[in-house]
């Protein structure tokens, strides 16, 4: 029987089971799915109580992105004169917030953080010192628990505000 | 004047209540003639560009439910004004013209194209009675056939004004798919009209007591796939393919002139849906709801029927479909003749009429299209599926172009 | 009287809507049928294996993840492999049954992706393409919630993995394995049987079995052919010996044939899935590995079966604490050799779906 379009007619009974279910589509600027705890996002959070200036992060880089400048206060320690991450140029590999040893570098979890002109996308001390930034679990597993879950489509999750209702 | 009768068939009423309002009046006829006709030509228009809006924003929602996602959703609530930002878009585009292309073909070709699409409309039965949305020509059916083959001429003028070696070849590849399956396509209506014994468009939707899908399945089938290729859908919308070379017979189109090929394709299928609604549904026949209601219904499943193809389907290459035409469709449309002579004949020797008992014939006609489908598949797809190959190149071995050993002979 | 015809130069140039990338062919075509073809490539060539020659064996890492970018964390294995091997580290029992689970899922994803795709050039409305991204996407959400990416994973670490997985992804996995099983049959009753499908890819660039193997081609295309060469069975690595699973073969090596394996190769991938999350042990995730690593001098190649073939890394270490040597051996541009001669008799429609079958991405091919 084959070769007498039955195989056509499967296929677009498939075609019509599918009519029936239901969208997989999310209404993107109105309804925003949720990241990953340990997302990667395009921020980062810099905590400097805990920096030593020892640069370590900066080494790391594939890019070279992390500018830090340091000078002795006359003591033991260093003090962090100037950093700066160059976004425009990070591929948000992570590899500096698992490499510093004091803790002191997180991610961000926001994505949409495109500026319109390259000089704006320097985050100097005052953007790495935001509080509004909220920080991932990227490399810090004690901030897992207080970061929202991710939305799966596993498990027919397509928005956690309004499932199933967009248009 | 009976307010539910009005109702009931509406397309049909406006016209002859214009014409009695007007003889009203004592003007020749002539001029009630002419009045009469700029009504009808009116009324196409009214019917035409709506119903073409609104396929087009159906198009767009339906096939997106398809693929589990909404459709356009922007444009105006349940994005309703997305046909009017896409006329508002092609109308801004600026109208650029090949400096080498021949000029007055090169505007002509759309315009054919829209001509030939809205003279078809003129004689479909929408009402009950003889009435057609223009007139009721008596022979309806061979006057749809012979406007409906013009659009290939328009191609064909398209394809050759654009200097562009790619159109051509495209042009070429489309006037081939369209006059070949033009022929299995008025082969099969000549079973319909064999049943009714005229054609006449009002005459064919009035003697369906039974829906002539069921007396005719395979006339159904040919028609059906004919008009699909007619109109360049998938399955056989290689001509207008985005993941192939040549752009097609539009490439050196933009602007209004290419909104007229797009309308004159969305025109071409209404027309296609509302006469095979007329020839094998039973055009504005149903029960309890008014006849423009059905009329309506069917005409929009016969759409989504489309629709629903082109969600699915893959599309076939140049020369499978010319092989499909050939040697699969024109050889059942041909012993469709037959059988349905066949059929007529008995009916005229032996019973009075068909009416009566059209059940036993069904039958016959079911078993016989599915024998035919099935065997002719087998034979089709043992010849190789269809393969036409032109036997110039394997001459080319001699002048040292590589050869594959598994390609087909 | 004989045809009398002119073949003409046609470019299907850098950016074209059916090439998967930025890939130039220049086809000598008879009326419809090709008798040459020339593939161009390079367009996509960023000097990955001259960066890393500059970089620590830690920061080549994400350069790894940018050649095959759609199954990537399979590179990031490759690589390590190598790293471990010239090293000599010893990578702990959880850390490899990780690995395992990650490559089986991406190489379900890339299967898929291929298989969409193939559909999408063949001329079917993208509707089966968005079908099997809907369960693309179920996999990728799954490597969104471990690694914290969605296309660049940059997961595989010298030594072991960078974190462990989250409570949630384990439930999460089992609900994907119990579900993909009825939506692959789908796929299937959508496309296995369907004539169009038949018509244009049974016979279509056919692949003799000797010719695949003296291009040195692997992967599906090579096990379309009915060569039976798996390196997860042939030059086991990680764990794949304690697991059973088969290797799906074709006979022909068209394009129907390796569109059969791939989807072969799903159920098989769904098999060692099961086992995999059955057999997964406790521990810990990575080795201790110094962070400036200075493997002794020597030379290592290594090698994995990624989604597409044999993919290879081959590194020469001068004891310092960067590459000296750094070379990739890549699958698809292997596989891409072959393209010209299985592709001349057919016509321009069937040239796309063969590219289409041989399923590249471009990130590999020029790295």
């Amino acid at each position: 029987m084959e070769g007498t379009g039955l195989g056509i007619a499967k296929g677009m009974a498939l075609t019509l089971k599918h009519l029936f279910r239901k969208k997989i589509t999310t209404q993107y600027p109105e309804h925003k799915l949720e990241v990953s705890r340990r997302a990667r996002g395009q921020q980062f959070v810099w905590r400097a109580d805990l920096c030593t200036g020892c640069a370590t992060c900066a080494k790391s880089c594939p890019h070279g992105i992390i500018h830090i400048e340091t000078s002795k206060n006359g003591g033991n320690k260093y003090i962090v004169d100037k950093i700066e991450f160059d976004i425009g140029r990070c591929m948000f590999c992570g590899l500096c917030v698992e490499v510093c040893p004091y803790n002191a570098l997180y991610m961000g979890r926001a994505y949409e953080q495109g500026r319109y002109s390259r000089r704006l996308l320097w985050a100097d001390r005052e953007t790495l010192m935001d509080p509004n930034i909220q920080p991932s679990a990227y490399g810090h597993p004690e901030l897992e628990p207080q970061i929202p879950e991710q939305t799966l489509l596993v498990y027919d999750q397509i928005c956690k505000e309004t499932v199933g209702k967009d248009d | 004047m009976n307010h539910w009768y009005y109702f009931v068939d509406l397309f049909a009423k406006v016209r002859t209540t214009f014409v009695e309002w007007l003889q009203s009046f004592d003007l020749p006829s002539s001029l009630i003639i002419f009045l009469d006709s700029l009504i009808g030509i009116t009324l196409i228009l009214m019917i035409v560009f709506p119903i073409v809006m609104v396929f087009i924003w159906v198009e767009r929602r339906f096939v997106a439910r398809f693929q589990l996602r909404p459709g356009p959703n922007r444009c105006g609530p349940l994005g309703l004004f997305q046909p009017v930002a896409d006329a508002i878009k092609i109308l801004v585009k600026e109208l650029i013209m090949p400096a080498k292309g021949d000029k007055i073909v090169h505007w002509l070709a759309p315009v054919v194209l829209f001509i030939a699409a809205l003279m078809v409309f003129a004689v479909f039965p929408i009402g009950k009675g003889e009435m057609g949305v223009f007139t009721d020509l008596n022979i309806g059916i061979l006057y749809v056939v012979a406007i409906g083959s013009l659009g290939v001429l328009a191609i064909f003028m398209a394809g050759w004004a654009s200097n562009n070696k790619y159109a051509l070849i495209g042009a070429m590849r489309g006037v081939a798919q369209l006059i070949s399956y033009e022929v299995p396509m008025v082969l099969s209506i000549v079973g319909v009209v064999l049943i009714v014994g005229s054609l006449q468009m009002s005459e064919i939707v009035g003697k369906q007591t039974v829906p002539f899908i069921l007396l005719q399945p395979m006339g159904f089938f040919i028609y059906f796939i004919g008009a699909i290729t007619e109109l360049n859908r998938t399955p056989m919308d290689m001509i207008e393919a985005d993941s192939e070379l040549t752009a097609g017979y539009f490439t050196e189109y933009s602007g209004m002139k290419f909104a007229m090929f797009f309308l004159g394709e969305y025109i071409n299928t209404l027309a296609v849906s509302i006469l095979v609604t007329t020839l094998f549904l039973s055009g504005w026949k149903g029960p309890f709801l008014p006849v423009w209601i059905w009329f309506v219904i069917k005409v929009f499943a016969v759409f989504m029927f489309i629709l629903w193809m082109r969600a699915t389907l893959i599309r076939l290459r140049i020369d499978q479909v010319m092989a499909f035409s050939w040697k699969f469709l024109l050889p059942m449309a041909l012993i469709n003749i037959f059988v349905t002579a066949l059929e007529v004949l008995a009916w005229q020797q032996w019973m009075s009429g068909w009416e009566s008992f059209p059940w036993p014939f069904i039958f016959v006609n079911f078993a016989v299209a599915g024998i035919l489908i099935l065997i002719w598949a087998r034979v089709f797809f043992k010849t190789g599926g269809g393969r036409i190959e032109v036997g110039g190149y394997r001459a080319r071995n001699s002048q040292g172009y590589g050869v594959n050993p598994q390609a087909p002979v | 009287m004989e045809l009398k015809t002119q073949p003409f130069i046609l470019n299907i140039g850098p950016s074209h809507p059916s090439t998967h990338g930025v890939f130039r062919m220049k086809v000598l075509l008879d009326g419809e049928v090709i008798v040459d073809m020339e593939p161009m490539f390079g367009y996509l060539h960023r000097g990955i294996e001259k960066l890393a020659e500059g970089r620590t064996y830690t920061q080549n890492i994400p350069f790894t993840d940018r050649f095959d970018y759609i199954a990537s964390m399979m590179n990031n294995l490759a690589y390590v492999q190598a790293v471990e091997k010239l090293a000599g580290i010893e990578v702990p029992e959880r850390a490899q049954y990780l690995r395992v689970i990650m490559s089986e899922l991406m190489r379900i994803a890339k299967h898929l992706l291929a298989v969409g795709f193939l559909t999408s050039d063949l001329g079917a409305l993208m509707t089966p393409l968005l079908y099997m991204w809907r369960e693309r996407e179920k996999i990728v959400d799954l490597f969104e919630m471990v690694s914290g990416q969605r296309l660049t994973y940059n997961y595989m670490r010298i030594g072991g993995i960078s974190g462990d997985i989250p409570p949630e992804f384990l439930p999460a996995l089992k609900k994907f394995i119990k579900e993909m099983p009825r939506y692959v049959e789908e796929y299937d009753q959508l496309l296995k049987t369907n004539e169009i499908l038949l018509i244009r890819t049974k016979g279509v660039g056919a692949l003799p079995a000797d010719l695949a193997v003296r291009s040195s081609c692997s992967g599906p295309m090579l096990r379309g052919s009915g060569v039976k060469w798996d390196i997860r069975k042939a030059d086991p690595y990680l764990v794949y010996d304690r697991f059973e699973f088969d290797i799906p073969t074709g006979t022909v090596g068209d394009v129907y044939d390796r569109y059969r394996v791939r989807i072969a190769e799903i159920w098989q991938s769904l098999r060692i899935l099961e086992q995999a999350v059955e057999q997964l042990p406790e521990g810990e995730v990575c080795a201790k590995v110094p962070n400036l690593l200075r493997p002794p001098k020597g030379e290592a190649y290594s090698r994995i079966e990624a989604a597409t073939g044999e993919l290879g890394f081959y590194l020469v270490s001068d004891g310092s604490i960067a590459p000296y040597r750094f070379r990739v051996r890549s699958p698809e541009l292997l596989n891409l050799t072959v393209l010209r001669d299985i592709s001349i008799g057919w016509k321009i429609a069937d040239l796309i779906v063969i590219f289409g079958s041989v399923d590249i991405a471009l990130g590999e091919v020029d790295r």
